[in-house]
């Protein structure tokens, strides 16, 4: 039976763009968290019009909305409340123009990551944030998520990339934020809306700034002994004035299981590896090769290999890249994690993360971007085996609170969300908290673009906003 | 911190000042100043944390022991030049001063000390309260203390000209920190590696100059792409090519301010200052 507001949503979009039907929505339920909720309907949005259509039924029937680009989010952002409209904006998928001299691009925000990146490689450019879902996630989902990457660490995160964006507010209107000019009037009302997870309303259009392709790259492999030591020149270098375009970091039981997975003759004896990759122009390229060689000699580094060609390059990322699918063959269920320390701090931290895994009996594999201090520690388990689901959050509790107290943050690139919304205490105070929610307010007045997520409800609100079963608490 | 707060305080009309070289505090309403020093500078982090009121040469002079920089625009304080939030000459090669705060403490209209952001370089820990702040004037709240982002000091910087088109230099040459037009000739800074600075002056034709060139004292802000038009202009000018500020000798056009912006700014404004005590007078809709 067609509700009223589904029927209403047809009369203001094509029907078929409205689908209401059990097997479709359910395909909606969840994002790439372990989290899902119940929304009523599914609304395909083509243009901005549809957007304010979809945003003015919501107000008009009262119902919470969710934006959603490719849902390959990790942290249940895109996860509706019961009874939402999911807004999908997948087929907002156009590069609408390019100014690769001036270095911008306006795109909808259904366009993939890589894609555009891969449209402008001919024009010597490409968008800087490469998540490693780049080839799935859109590029309105690394707006919602302030997403990172490998190389986001010389060139910032999606907020240092997002010069304006026009966007549907939660009332229905539609709202320049920033644009093409460096400092137009007003607050920063594009750098509040990037990173808002769903909550300030819908980016309908985008205005990206490229970057040029660097005319020289290196990429080097460094393996040690002992992890420490690679983690402790990761601070080396960076206080020697050398910002690379990445450095990564995978451990033992990673490179393993890479290794196993694509034969790129990886130190699979070491206990981790750094990937190093430094970009710019010839000379200054090979100068900082010379200069980490030389640092890393002080670190009792092992080999130190460096690609030789495109084709070596692109293994060794590959490597990198393939770490999630690799750990299938360890155990069938993985948690990622997300969490920032101060650098200087990797080693101590690293070792807890080693001693909380043990002491629950867990498989721990790190892979993550060490440059900016951002770790992901994987944890690996069977779902099936009784209670290796409660272990795996006990000691992910545990992980967040060794990194906040050594002086980090919650989230370095896959955001809040549900997943660490009652965790927000950990780094804010009640006062902190209010004020986010003041700016909430301010662009949400009626609390319906994606609620409930980010912000730990008010005690005593009672189940209603209660995190779901196998969030993150 | 707490003593500026209780400066601060709950009730009346405040404005913050610095140094007064961003325009100064508003007239005939209470003055305060934000705490002043450096508190911590840590290299391996590229993060230093000072109090707003500290003098922007103070922080440079401290961090190039250290052998880095800051891309906040020389004069004045760290509060007053992320309150004003105008980037330097170097935004081409440095990215805007908005994106140097990761963390601050400010105090708010109702004289609590919130913090927005975190410590560390990369963090998507709630809403983004640090950007919101930067460029907000002092009408959002008063900033108390910060941690920046800084950068290696660069390697050997030489500024250059050239008489050749400003746009197919910002094609060829591979990210110069800044590019200066004043219709006619282009001001070029390169830094980096000698042998690297020097095939970009042949691949660019560059000619060694002594700086930049003067800017004069109004500051525009256009589409990168809308600068071209300006060759024609009969008043002086410096425009930042590849960026969109223009240093102008005529006062900037007022802005043309869309209603749903507008009403935007006055909820936001509204629900951080419900009485509208801080800096009172000052809309960052306008040039008042």
């Amino acid at each position: 039976m067609t509700t009223p507001l589904v029927a209403r949503l047809r009369e203001r979009l094509r029907p078929d763009q409205v689908r209401d039907g059990a097997a479709e929505v359910n395909l909606y339920r969840r994002d790439a968290s372990n989290l899902s909720g119940h929304p009523a309907v599914v609304c395909f949005a083509e243009t901005t019009d549809d957007v304010t259509a979809i945003v003015q039924v919501a107000n008009e029937f009262g119902v919470p909305f969710v934006p959603r680009g490719s849902g390959t989010g990790l942290a249940g952002g895109a996860v509706p409340s019961s009874g939402s409209i999911v807004i999908s904006t997948s087929k907002m998928n156009r590069i609408i123009s390019v100014d690769h001299v001036n270095r911008l691009a306006w795109v909808e925000p259904g366009v993939l990551n890589l894609d555009l990146s891969k449209q402008i490689a001919h024009l010597g450019v490409h968008f800087a944030p490469d998540p490693s879902s780049q080839q799935t996630c859109s590029i309105g989902g690394n707006v919602a998520n302030n997403s990172g990457g490998p190389h986001c660490l010389a060139d910032g995160v999606t907020s240092a990339h997002i010069l304006g964006l026009e966007v549907v507010l939660p009332d229905g209107s539609v709202a320049m934020l920033g644009g093409e000019e460096p400092e137009p009037y007003g607050y920063d009302l594009r750098g509040a809306f990037v990173g808002s997870e769903g909550m300030f309303g819908v980016a309908t259009k985008v205005c990206v700034k490229l970057m040029q392709n660097p005319p020289d790259v290196a990429t080097m492999l460094l393996d040690f002994s002992d992890v420490a030591d690679g983690a402790q020149l990761v601070s080396d270098i960076i206080a020697d004035g050398i910002v690379p375009a990445a450095v990564e970091m995978m451990d033992q039981l990673c490179l393993q299981a890479v290794e196993q997975f694509i034969h790129a003759g990886l130190p699979v004896d070491q206990a981790a590896a750094l990937l190093i990759e430094v970009v710019g122009l010839p000379a200054t390229v090979a100068s900082q090769i010379e200069r980490i060689r030389v640092l890393a000699s002080k670190r009792d580094v092992g080999t130190i290999r460096v690609a030789a060609d495109d084709a070596e390059r692109a293994l060794l990322w590959k490597g990198r890249k393939s770490a999630f699918g690799a750990i299938a063959r360890i155990k069938p269920n993985y948690y990622l994690h997300d969490t920032v320390v101060p650098r200087h701090r990797l080693p101590e931290v690293l070792a807890q993360v080693y001693e909380i895994a043990a002491r629950h009996e867990l498989l721990v594999l790190n892979v993550f971007h060490a440059g900016d201090g951002n770790l992901h520690p994987l944890l690996v388990y069977d779902a099936r085996e009784p209670g290796a689901s409660e272990r795996v959050h006990a000691a992910g509790d545990e992980i967040v609170r060794v990194s906040v107290a050594a002086g980090g943050v919650l989230s370095g690139e896959h955001g809040i969300g549900l997943e660490k919304r009652d965790l927000m205490p950990l780094m804010f105070s009640d006062v902190d908290l209010a004020a986010q929610a003041d700016l909430r307010r301010a662009f949400d007045p009626e609390g319906l673009s994606n609620p409930d997520k980010v912000l730990p409800s008010p005690a005593g609100c009672g189940d209603i906003h209660s995190v779901p079963a196998g969030a993150w608490v | 911190m707490a003593a500026f707060a209780d400066e601060v305080g709950d009730t009346g009309p405040v404005t913050v000042t610095g140094l007064g070289t961003r325009g100064g505090p508003v007239d005939g309403v209470r003055v305060v100043t934000a705490p002043s020093g450096i508190e911590w500078i840590q290299p391996a982090e590229m993060t230093i944390c000072c109090g707003a009121g500290t003098p922007v040469t103070d922080v440079a002079a401290a961090l190039a022991e250290h052998g880095q920089c800051i891309a906040v625009p020389a004069g004045g304080t760290i509060g007053g030049a992320l309150a004003v939030g105008h980037s330097g000459i170097r935004r081409l090669g440095w990215g805007p001063v908005r994106d140097t705060l990761l963390q601050a403490h400010y105090v708010s209209a109702a004289g609590e000390v919130v913090k927005a952001g975190g410590p560390t370089v990369k963090n998507v820990s709630g809403f983004d309260l640090c950007r919101l702040l930067v460029g907000s004037r002092g009408t959002l709240g008063l900033l108390a203390d910060v941690i920046l982002r800084t950068r290696p000091l660069p390697e050997d910087e030489r500024w250059f000209t050239s008489e050749r088109d400003p746009w197919e230099l910002l094609e060829r040459l591979y990210r110069p920190t800044s590019m200066l037009w004043d219709g006619r000739t282009t001001w070029i800074l390169l830094d980096g590696h000698a042998d690297d600075v020097a095939t970009q002056v042949r691949l660019g034709a560059l000619t060694p100059a002594d700086g930049p060139p003067e800017l004069p004292g109004h500051r525009w802000s256009l589409h990168p792409s809308e600068l071209r038009s300006l060759a024609d202009a009969s008043t002086p000018f410096v425009a930042e090519i590849g960026v969109g500020i223009v240093h102008h000798s005529q006062s900037r056009p007022g802005p043309a301010i869309d209603s749903t912006v507008r009403a935007l700014h006055d909820r936001i404004k509204h629900e951080f200052d419900p009485t509208g005590r801080l800096n009172p007078g000052v809309d960052v809709l306008s040039d008042s």
